[in-house]
């Protein structure tokens, strides 16, 4: 694979950090060059990343080296097929919720604004650090720094509930982060580099026990962040954030850079044929199907929108999980697909969940009936995310899905297949009496009316719910997800298996 | 050549003008700090000197005091050890005499400022001659020269100052006559008090038990100078009690001359072998190391004073180092000297932005630092520069030096060791996030100013220039320090790390 | 075993004169004589210096090339070693200056807090 030397990735990554600055000492005295800032940071960034993806297309590899740590490690970007994927949704979805977060903060008219644009800018610096880092140290580098600014965002609300969440959050991921730093040591010791391989780079380099362990302690480590179960309790903890945090970042860039760093681990530190020798991808794929399964049915059982999407968040990560346990190409492609058409639909319905909320400061299912003939826009816009989630044609949801199903087959085990189509169900049946409930039934108090949310607000539900179809009829336009998931899901496999 | 002359400029130039800053300040008070300036600046030119001549000549440089050959004669040694750390001093005491200009003001009656800018500069003095001389003794004196000033700049603190500063004089003399003990036993067995010279004379009498008991000695007086668990109780106290400028020069600086003492100590004076293979000194450290991080951890925890909080910590940050010796290998030796000059750093930044603090608000209190980042961003934004450090987030330097730790724990298989590493961390988090929590998020009741688009304004109100100039300094250096630490490792600290590993 | 004590008289002299110090250090309450036992203390370390220095039989070390007087064809082998005497001029001078520093500190104390006993300064601390 050819590589190309360029400093794109690092300018791309100093557009957000040097807005963040800018954003900062900008503050309150002058809000709409504030919100220019951020606009232009990522229109910037994702013009930035987006340049680099004809070469990606191309089989090459975009590098940067930073500076050189110490033998064989080094703080260094390197951009390939399946961090392009991360790093052209978290991109372009900052600007999209960036517009949305322009019209709620405004609409309620926030506290803390400059603090939250700041902490906002400094978290898609992490994010997209993470999804362009070439080896582990520079991953965890970006980790911890998402770690740190989303902090401030989680405990916006700065009320003792939100507080507390905001500790929770912390304590959980600081303490996977103390794994995964237990892990890359080990990993460093043993192999001598951290360098990501397509198919691994530990093969052969210890012994199975101590493979086996550091797998773990990866996962456990990667795990906090992906909200695998029991370690998911910070995420509906975190709901309690405004909502444009919890639609980027909690169904986006955190817990999708969770789910990244982990299929990194899977794919291109340990790969198939390790994993496959070790068995250890039967146990991660039942530990994963057990949070699909269940994460769904406490899902059915919230009465709190928010927290029923974030459970459903966590069960559309862990099936992301389970299909790149799955060791099989189509299993791969299903999973690298699914992080950005679920990022696309999800981020849909926390919009609308926060337009909801601006508009009729309404946070409770009982209380949204009849709520669609108001809000028309939002609300279709929410049937068309919750169709896709649910696997269901036109909308995206249902090719990444089709790919996850081929791929249980493809591993002969029809057990996982049934907890696809299984989860599916549980999905229909917590998402459609929402839309039943919203379209079809009387509002409680027939004198409230409520319009709709303004139009910063509506517009960004608005283009990513068109997404959703769009990548649904055309999975390979204008950001290319689709050639890449195939493109990672080849060099993966192509070595070893 | 004046470049021949470096080691000794470095240290003789701080101890004649520290006689000159007294009587001039007698004479006009505000040629004090220029003075001091002056002597600083010309110890941290000569430092940088003599940092590039040992890298351009590949092995250490000598000076012989008075011409006189060692090792009859007391000799200075800049070497790859301690060529770093002599930078680091340097730096960081200009930049704590620049900030200590108005903190000073306001916590000293007015005719004392040249009294105290003389023992300021007697102090760095003591710690620049402990870090070149290449003599046992001559080690002792200058130790005690630091040792003197401290207790003077620290007895004139706040209410209960005095008593500690007290304390502190009790205890380290104790120190420093355990030191002055252990080297006598060596000076009995072998006649020479040259560092070089007894590694060369030694190794014939480990098995001598008067060998035995001055290395005993040794560790004594070296460990309560450096403050490690369990001698560390003047240190609380001491620092906590004495004047913003005052902890926020020694607490860096001190410590870690004292730790650099202690690897001198196991590796040039005694080698390697005698502390591993011998008898089981280093392991024996790593056992108090991982008491002392426990019990810091603790304590650090129990604490409502921010400079509380961070003497416990360097307690904490001593025991790293020791971890560091304690397991024997090349990574963590490595991951130690790193964590000598980072530390240096990091304890510098929050010494600082306690000082300003106190400086502002005169008041430590962590719970009652709410609207702080209203009035004191800047400060605030170096503290979290600071915190993330001691925490481990890359790209702060404190991470690169808990990554050689950890690998070197990996490598001896001290399984406790790498597990205390790794839980202290998470604690450090807790006691920086409490602090953090406190200083920019506003509780308050639910839902009650959720959507008033702000509190009414709470105005600006940082410190001046002359004392933020500093802190953005050292929270730069932090950074800098961090990424490029595999600059420094690959030209400097690679080398000063023995041979035999 | 008597035969030990008595040869190494020196080193039991300054082995009992150090604990006492540290004892003083210690235990006393009275910060003067903490004082004092610090004092004793380092006068015990600086005899125990100065007395590895002697020799049985030795003589004083100077040398001179006048004839006939008793310091002509002096080996060293045959001096007093005045390396320890040097040496501990020095630490007497860091002696008295700790004291000195500590003298200081304890007349601060005194004026601040009228009492020289630790634990009514502690007390007096406290509130």
């Amino acid at each position: 694979m050819e590589t190309v030397h360029s400093a794109t990735p690092l300018l791309a990554m100093l557009a957000s950090l040097i807005g963040a600055f800018l954003i900062l000492f900008t503050g309150e005295r002058n809000r709409n060059l504030r919100e220019f800032w951020t606009l232009a940071a990522a229109v910037i960034k994702f013009g930035l990343i987006a340049s680099m993806l004809p070469y990606i297309l191309h089989g090459k590899i975009v590098e940067y080296t930073i500076v050189e740590v110490y033998k064989g490690l080094f703080l260094q970007f390197r951009v390939d097929t399946f961090g392009m994927i991360f790093a052209l949704l978290a991109s372009f979805l900052w600007i999209v919720v960036s517009l949305y977060s322009i019209g709620y903060m405004r609409d309620l008219n926030e506290h803390a604004q400059t603090r939250y644009f700041f902490c906002f800018a400094l978290a898609i610096f992490g994010a997209v650090g993470v999804a362009l880092a070439g080896n582990l140290l520079t991953l965890y580098m970006f980790y911890e720094i998402l770690t740190v600014a989303t902090f401030a965002l989680v405990a916006h609300k700065e009320t003792p509930e939100a507080i507390k969440a905001g500790r929770k959050y912390l304590a959980y991921l600081l303490t996977g982060a103390a794994f995964v730093l237990f892990s890359m040591a080990v990993t460093y010791y043993l192999t001598g580099t951290l360098d990501f391989k397509p198919g691994g780079f530990v093969a052969g380099h210890g012994s199975r026990e101590i493979l086996s362990l550091v797998f773990v302690t990866f996962m456990i480590g990667f795990g906090s962040k992906a909200a695998i179960m029991p370690i998911h309790e910070w995420l509906p903890s975190a709901m309690i954030a405004p909502t444009p945090v919890s639609a980027l970042l909690h169904a986006v860039a955190v817990v999708k850079a969770g789910v990244f760093c982990c299929l990194r681990v899977i794919l291109y530190v340990f790969g198939p044929k390790v994993l496959s020798d070790l068995g250890l991808w039967i146990p991660l794929a039942f530990v994963v199907s057990f949070t699909v399964i269940v994460a769904n049915i406490i899902a059915l059982t919230q009465d709190h929108l928010k927290r029923r999407l974030a459970f459903s968040t966590i069960n559309n990560l862990s099936i992301i999980i389970l299909g790149a346990a799955l060791v099989s190409h189509d299993g791969i492609r299903g999973a690298m697909l699914h992080i950005p058409f679920h990022g696309f639909m999800k981020i849909t319905l926390f919009m609308c969940a926060g337009a909801i909320y601006v508009k009729t400061h309404k946070e409770f299912i009982s209380e949204m009936e009849g709520i669609g003939k108001q809000m028309p826009i939002t609300m279709a816009a929410f049937t068309i995310g919750a169709l896709g989630l649910t696997g269901i044609p036109p909308v995206c949801g249902f090719i990444s899905k089709w790919y996850l199903c081929l791929g249980a087959l493809e591993a002969k085990e029809i057990i996982f297949l049934l907890v696809f189509l299984a989860s599916a169900l549980l999905d229909a049946a917590y998402f459609l009496p929402i839309i039943y409930g919203a379209f079809f039934k009387k509002p409680k108090f027939v004198k409230d009316h409520f319009d709709e949310a303004s139009f910063f607000v509506v517009f960004p539900i608005v283009i990513t719910a068109i997404g959703s179809i769009f990548f649904g009829l055309f999975p390979d336009a204008f950001m290319h997800f689709f050639k890449l998931a195939v493109a990672s899901a080849k060099n993966i496999m192509g070595m070893g298996v | 050549m004046i470049s021949h002359q470096f080691p000794v400029l470095i240290v003789v130039t701080p101890l004649i003008l520290s006689f000159f800053v007294n009587v001039v300040g007698w004479w006009d008070k505000r040629y004090c700090v220029p003075i001091v300036f002056v002597a600083l600046s010309v110890s941290l030119f000569s430092a940088i000197g003599a940092l590039e001549a040992v890298i351009k000549h590949g092995g250490p440089i000598h000076y012989h005091l008075g011409n006189w050959q060692p090792p009859w004669g007391i000799e200075y040694v800049i070497d790859y050890l301690n060529t770093p750390i002599l930078v680091a001093i340097a730096f960081i005491s200009i930049l704590v005499l620049i900030f200590s200009q108005r903190s000073i003001e306001k916590e000293l009656p007015e005719s004392k400022i040249p009294q105290f800018y003389t023992l300021f500069l007697l102090n760095v003095t003591g710690l620049l001659g402990i870090t070149v001389t290449g003599d046992a003794f001559n080690l002792y004196v200058l130790l005690e020269i630091a040792s003197f000033s401290a207790y003077a700049i620290i007895g004139i603190g706040e209410r209960g100052a005095d008593f500690s500063a007290f304390r502190y004089v009790i205890f380290g003399t104790i120190g420093a006559c355990a030191y002055l003990l252990g080297v006598g036993y060596l000076y009995i067995v072998t006649g020479s008090l040259n560092m070089a010279d007894l590694h060369h004379l030694l190794p014939k009498l480990y098995y001598s038990r008067a060998v035995l008991v001055g290395m005993a000695f040794f560790l004594v007086g070296v460990g309560i100078k450096m403050g490690i668990f369990p001698f560390h109780t003047w240190m609380p106290d001491a620092y906590t009690y004495a004047p913003s400028t005052v902890s926020a020069l020694l607490a860096p600086l001190f410590t870690k001359v004292g730790a650099y003492v202690m690897i001198r100590l196991l590796f040039t004076i005694f080698e390697p072998s005698f502390s591993i293979k011998l008898y089981p000194v280093a392991e024996i450290l790593g056992w108090i190391a991982a008491a002392g991080i426990v019990f810091a951890c603790v304590m650090a925890l129990a604490q409502s004073d921010l400079k509380r909080m961070f003497c416990y910590l360097i307690v904490g940050e001593m025991g790293y180092i020791l971890i560091g010796i304690a397991s024997a290998n090349r990574l963590g030796l490595t991951g130690a000297i790193l964590h000598i000059i980072n530390d240096m750093f990091m304890m510098a930044c929050l010494f600082t932005v306690a000082g300003a603090i106190m400086y502002k608000t005169g008041d430590r209190n962590i719970y009652r630092f709410r609207y702080l980042h209203r009035k004191m961003p800047i400060t605030l934004g170096v503290f979290v520069v600071g915190a993330l450090s001691v925490v481990g987030v890359p790209p702060m330097c404190g991470f690169f030096s808990k990554w050689y730790l950890i690998l070197g724990t990996i490598e001896a298989k001290k399984w406790i060791l790498l597990g205390v590493l790794l839980a202290s961390s998470l604690v450090n988090a807790i006691l920086f996030f409490r602090v953090i929590e406190n200083a920019y998020l506003e509780p308050r009741g639910e839902h009650a100013f959720a959507h008033d688009g702000g509190h009414p304004s709470i105005s600006l109100d940082e410190v001046p220039w002359s004392m933020l100039i500093p802190m953005l300094m050292i929270a730069a250096g932090i950074i800098l320090l961090g990424i490029f630490s595999g600059v420094i490792i690959k030209h400097i600290i690679q080398f000063a790390v023995p041979a035999s590993f | 075993m008597l035969e030990q004590i008595v040869s190494r008289y020196n080193y039991w002299i300054y082995i009992i004169l150090i604990l006492i110090g540290f004892y003083g250090m210690m235990a006393k309450n009275n910060l003067l004589k903490k004082l004092i036992g610090m004092n004793i203390f380092q006068w015990a370390l600086i005899l125990y210096y100065v007395s590895i220095g002697a020799k049985k039989g030795g003589t004083v070390p100077i040398l001179s090339e006048e004839a006939g007087s008793p310091f002509e064809h002096l080996k060293a082998i045959q001096c007093v070693n005045p390396l320890p005497h040097v040496l501990m001029l020095t630490a007497i001078v860091v002696g008295v200056a700790t004291t000195g520093i500590a003298l200081a500190l304890l007349i601060i104390i005194y004026r601040r807090y009228g009492t020289l006993e630790e634990d009514e300064i502690i007390e007096e601390l406290r509130r």
